[in-house]
């Protein structure tokens, strides 16, 4: 009655660590990293950066034919004294520089954005209020970049909501100088139409941590990009994610770490929970570590809960290395469903189903929950997850 | 009293898309307070006839009735039994991965007493209990069976059975994959649950072993889905002689006979 191995039925969990002399990651992709869109191919699908994206979901951001609407998408930041906010046009120097678009879209939206975001927190400047970023869209095609730069030993915690309803394709900069500690908790509560695709790119000073806090919840299609690399040693970087994908939605999680530098930390937990018919999640974990990289601490982690039939997952974790010379790395996929027996289990000792759901799908995200920090945005999720359950089941 | 009553139970299971009748007319009563062992070899049914009482999906009544204190059991969902008073010790316990030990049995007691219990009475209460069951308190942090072993997966059965007080437990080969000094942990703990003289316990097992920690009022020879023999104490020293070969005789023919029904 009980089975060890409960994978649903499509899904994969097809991992590799690789001990080589260089980097497939890079060769991996169809093009080499380029500010300008014309430097990539249109993809077709059978790439392997697109090989489980639903192209024809992606309203056009992937093959030019996507527009910008002019009033589409909201952005309002609320940011506590000593935070500058400002509106920069593209030659600004300040941006594209934590990293070059990947992709086809990331390339798109830095090729058409016409103004960007730059939000500078000075050297040595700690604030004790989070600075909040309320992207709304109303039903329009936009193209975005943001830069969120912390000086040396500044500290700051940044919330970005995403909801209403969007095409959007952006690229976020996180630029940390020496000693700055920054979190960010990026929450896609998309409409169910909204489409939101974005390159995450994080360059992480000497000395600094950055902890990246990705949830998503909602839109038809959300792809998103977490990139980290190192300016300098004794940098962290703590990327958690957390994703709840219903019936019909395609969510996409792929990060990098690229460990460029000596004596660097990463740690990598996402975690899913998916329920619905074609409920598709998607993991990649790509992990680097660079010849020159002695002395790296790293290990990604990544674990779906599958509540129903007819969802499925895809997790692939990647790490390579190319020197023996380091403290530890590791890796992880896991993917198991909630099932009858589960179920029948909890309800034999008087526990009603749904409670039962709840109980199983709260403590899977709840440890997660916990490594956040920011209070109020632990409780709004676990109320989130409550909402989600009940919304659907 | 609290009365389990059994009454000339069937039922039937699908597999390879056909139904297969496996109970074939069950009675059987058990009162708060007394202990009935169902003995019976492999497949006879002794394992369907706890999971249909705790109301399993994978199983259909087709005839038949179950009351407990007169409610019509069969009619209740499966968490409704449990709160009723409805108690399975499972023979394979499932993990339960995200929830913690501590983090279960406090939402359970919570449905099963229809209140909350107070933290620091709970607390106490909890660890009392574990300590009678020779568990480490780090076990409470575990999740629910994972990684456990199979003497931890039915210590912590036992556990909840302390700690629900259901009126009817029925215990599913609770021995089984038991080393002696667990078999004896174990069986102090589902003692100290008899002697309370508050819950009716159906103890089924494949061996006679465990009938030396926990003495039956009442033996029951289960073969071909239904109760054949039923006897007192002594009936176990003859099963443990002569073996289930005699049963195992009538359950041949029976099978047959169910074949073609």
């Amino acid at each position: 009655m009980a089975e060890a191995q409960n994978i649903p039925v499509g899904s994969t969990t097809a991992g590799q660590i690789a001990v080589a002399a260089e980097s497939t990651v890079a060769t991996r992709m169809s093009a080499p990293p380029s500010f300008d869109v014309a430097d990539f191919p249109v993809p077709h699908g059978r790439e392997e950066e697109w090989r489980f994206t639903p192209l024809e979901r992606l309203r056009g951001l992937h093959d030019g034919t996507a527009v910008a609407t002019g009033n589409g998408l909201k952005v309002a930041v609320e940011a506590p004294e000593g935070v500058t906010i400002e509106a920069v046009g593209r030659d600004d120097a300040r941006l594209g520089r934590a990293g070059t678009p990947v992709d086809r879209i990331a390339a798109q939206a830095y090729s058409a954005f016409e103004k960007a975001g730059v939000i500078t927190v000075p050297k040595e400047t700690v604030l004790t209020e989070p600075i909040r970023i309320a992207v709304h869209g109303e039903g329009g095609t936009a193209f975005a970049h943001q830069v969120v730069e912390l000086g040396a030993f500044a500290e700051a915690v940044v919330v970005i909501d995403h909801t209403g309803d969007a095409v959007l394709a952006a690229n976020v900069d996180y630029v940390l100088g020496d000693g700055a500690k920054l979190t960010v908790v990026s929450v896609q509560d998309w409409d169910d139409k909204a489409v939101h695709v974005a390159q995450h790119n994080a360059l992480i000073g000497r000395d600094a941590s950055f902890k990246s806090v990705v949830v998503t919840f909602g839109g038809d299609v959300v792809r998103l990009h977490p990139r980290v690399t190192y300016a300098g040693t004794g940098g962290e970087a703590e990327l958690f994610g957390l994703y709840f994908t219903d019936a019909g939605q395609h969510q996409e999680h792929r990060l990098l770490v690229d460990h460029n530098t000596p004596h660097c930390k990463s740690n990598v937990v996402y975690k899913g929970a998916l329920q619905g018919e074609a409920a598709h999640a998607v993991w990649i974990g790509d992990v680097l570590i660079e010849a020159k990289a002695e002395g790296t601490d790293t290990y990604e982690m990544n674990r779906n809960l599958v509540l129903t039939d007819g969802a499925r997952v895809d997790s692939v974790p990647n790490l390579e290395i190319e020197t023996g010379e380091i403290v530890g790395a590791g890796h992880a996929s896991a993917t198991g469903r909630f099932d009858d027996e589960q179920l029948f289990y909890l309800m034999a000792r008087g526990i009603p189903a749904d409670e039962a759901r709840r109980l199983v799908v709260r403590g899977f995200f709840a440890e997660l929950v916990q490594q956040i920090g920011v209070d109020d945005i632990e409780e709004r999720l676990l109320v989130k997850i409550d909402e989600e359950l009940e919304a659907s089941v | 009293m609290a009365t389990l009553e059994i009454r000339d139970l069937h039922v039937t299971v699908e597999a390879d898309n056909a139904t297969k009748e496996i109970l074939k007319g069950v009675d059987l009563t058990v009162k708060q307070g007394e202990t009935h062992a169902i003995m019976g070899p492999n497949g006879s049914g002794k394992s369907t006839l706890a999971y249909s009482l705790a109301g399993h999906p994978k199983y259909t009544i087709t005839g038949g009735t179950v009351t407990l204190d007169g409610e019509d059991v069969l009619e209740m969902s499966v968490d409704e039994r449990a709160r009723a008073g409805l108690f399975l010790a499972m023979q394979y316990p499932v993990e339960v991965p995200g929830v913690s030990v501590s983090n279960f049995l406090r939402t359970s007691a919570t449905a099963i007493r229809g209140e909350a219990p107070k933290l620091r009475t709970w607390v106490k209460e909890v660890k009392e209990a574990m300590q009678r069951l020779h568990m480490d308190p780090a076990f409470a942090e575990r999740n629910v069976n994972e990684g456990f072993s199979g003497g931890e997966k039915k210590r912590h059965e036992i556990l909840q059975l302390e700690l629900l007080k259901p009126k009817v437990a029925i215990l599913d080969e609770t021995d089984s994959g038991l080393d002696v000094d667990a078999l004896r942990v174990v069986s102090e703990g589902v003692n100290r649950v008899r002697e309370t003289g508050e819950v009716g316990t159906l103890l089924i097992t494949h061996y006679t072993r465990i009938l030396r920690y926990i003495k039956p009022d009442q033996v029951h020879v289960f073969s071909g889905g239904r109760i054949v023999e039923s006897g007192g104490a002594e009936l176990a020293d003859k099963l443990e002689n002569e073996g289930y070969e005699a049963y195992a005789k009538l359950d041949a023919v029976d099978t047959k006979g169910g074949a073609s029904a």
